[in-house]
């Protein structure tokens, strides 16, 4: 159980914004000085995968391929690149692959609607099973409590 | 009675085709990424020359011919692993192999072609640009290039004589007959 909860600490520390004053790989020379265009470069660089660790964003991976990508985004946003030119100009080199955040297209539909859709389907299949519940049972015809009252009343008596 | 048995067989259908796409997902390795540059023409580039003998490399020689243009690097390991492959396949002279040296110490690279035998007939040295231009990866790759300068495929991670038969071989060949 402690090791669980160290676990868990430990995955929440990584998570960027949970914990302030977190150590990025982004090292000061990388750093653009216009604040709003290196935004704009810390914000692209989290949704860009590094194709070196894979389940890490290049913000945070300190290999050399994500730095050298860090670079370059940088500088195509100096040249005057839009955000979706920059994150364009990755995804024909690397693919969508390169995206943390898969873009919706037809082949990804069953990714996005997936799992919304199975559970509308089975929020209907719950709704109709318990709809199909037998109804109550008839009241006794009269001659069928005369006997019950019969019955009951041996019984007791 | 006959409607309520075909429903308690959608279970055992259900996960016989389950167990058909994970049994699939078997034999595919994920960490081998296909290449978003496959069919595009090769990216544009001008490297310097490695060594004094040989030329650099630019976007203009791969035209005219099927290449093999391979980004290798004297720190890596699978590199070495693939050397004799390389030189063997450059020896039989089929198709020009020209190198690409990844983030190196020319000196380094220069001593690893020595020991390795050198199979390439130009060498470029990248920085780290072309690399990201190709949507390399990782050292080793291998990449087709044909006569009209377009990618064609990429091999990642060191050519066994396996992978060289199986995957570059045939595929030079069909380049060769047009197609």
């Amino acid at each position: 159980m402690r090791g669980f909860l160290l676990l868990l600490l430990t995955l929440m520390a990584m998570q960027p914004g949970l914990v302030t004053g977190f150590a990025w790989a982004v090292d000061p020379g990388e750093r653009l000085a216009d604040p709003a265009l290196e935004a704009r470069a810390r914000a692209l660089s989290q949704d860009l995968r590094c194709l070196v660790c894979r389940n890490e964003n290049i913000d945070e991976s300190d290999a050399p391929l994500a730095h050298d990508i860090r670079v370059l985004l940088r500088e195509r946003l100096k040249a005057g690149d839009s955000d979706a030119q920059v994150l364009n100009y990755m995804r024909a080199r690397y693919g969508d692959y390169v995206l943390l955040k898969p873009p919706v297209e037809w082949s990804t539909w069953g990714l996005w609607f997936g799992p919304p859709a199975l559970l509308l389907i089975a929020g209907a299949a719950i709704l109709w099973t318990s709809r199909r519940r037998p109804a109550a049972p008839k009241p006794l015809a009269p001659e069928e409590q005369a006997r019950l009252d019969a019955l009951l009343e041996r019984r007791d008596g | 009675m006959f409607r309520l048995k075909l429903i308690y067989l959608l279970p055992l259908v259900a996960l016989v085709g389950l167990l058909g796409v994970l049994g699939l997902g078997l034999g595919h390795d994920p960490s081998a990424l296909p290449s978003a540059m496959i069919d595009k023409p090769a990216p544009s580039f001008d490297l310097p020359p490695l060594l004094a003998a040989k030329p650099g490399l630019k976007t203009a020689d791969l035209k005219g011919h099927p290449v093999l243009v391979n980004f290798f690097a004297s720190w890596c390991l699978p590199c070495r692993e693939e050397a004799a492959t390389l030189a063997g396949f450059a020896a039989s002279g089929a198709v020009p192999i020209y190198g690409i040296d990844y983030k190196d110490k020319p000196e380094a690279a220069k001593s690893f072609l020595e020991q390795s035998g050198d199979p390439f007939q130009r060498v470029g040295i990248d920085t780290g640009r072309t690399f990201i231009d190709f949507g390399a990866y990782g050292v080793p790759e291998t990449y087709i290039i044909d006569a009209s300068g377009h990618i064609r495929y990429r091999f990642a991670g060191p050519l066994t004589p396996d992978a060289l038969r199986d995957q570059i071989l045939p595929r030079l060949a069909a380049l060769k007959a047009g197609k």
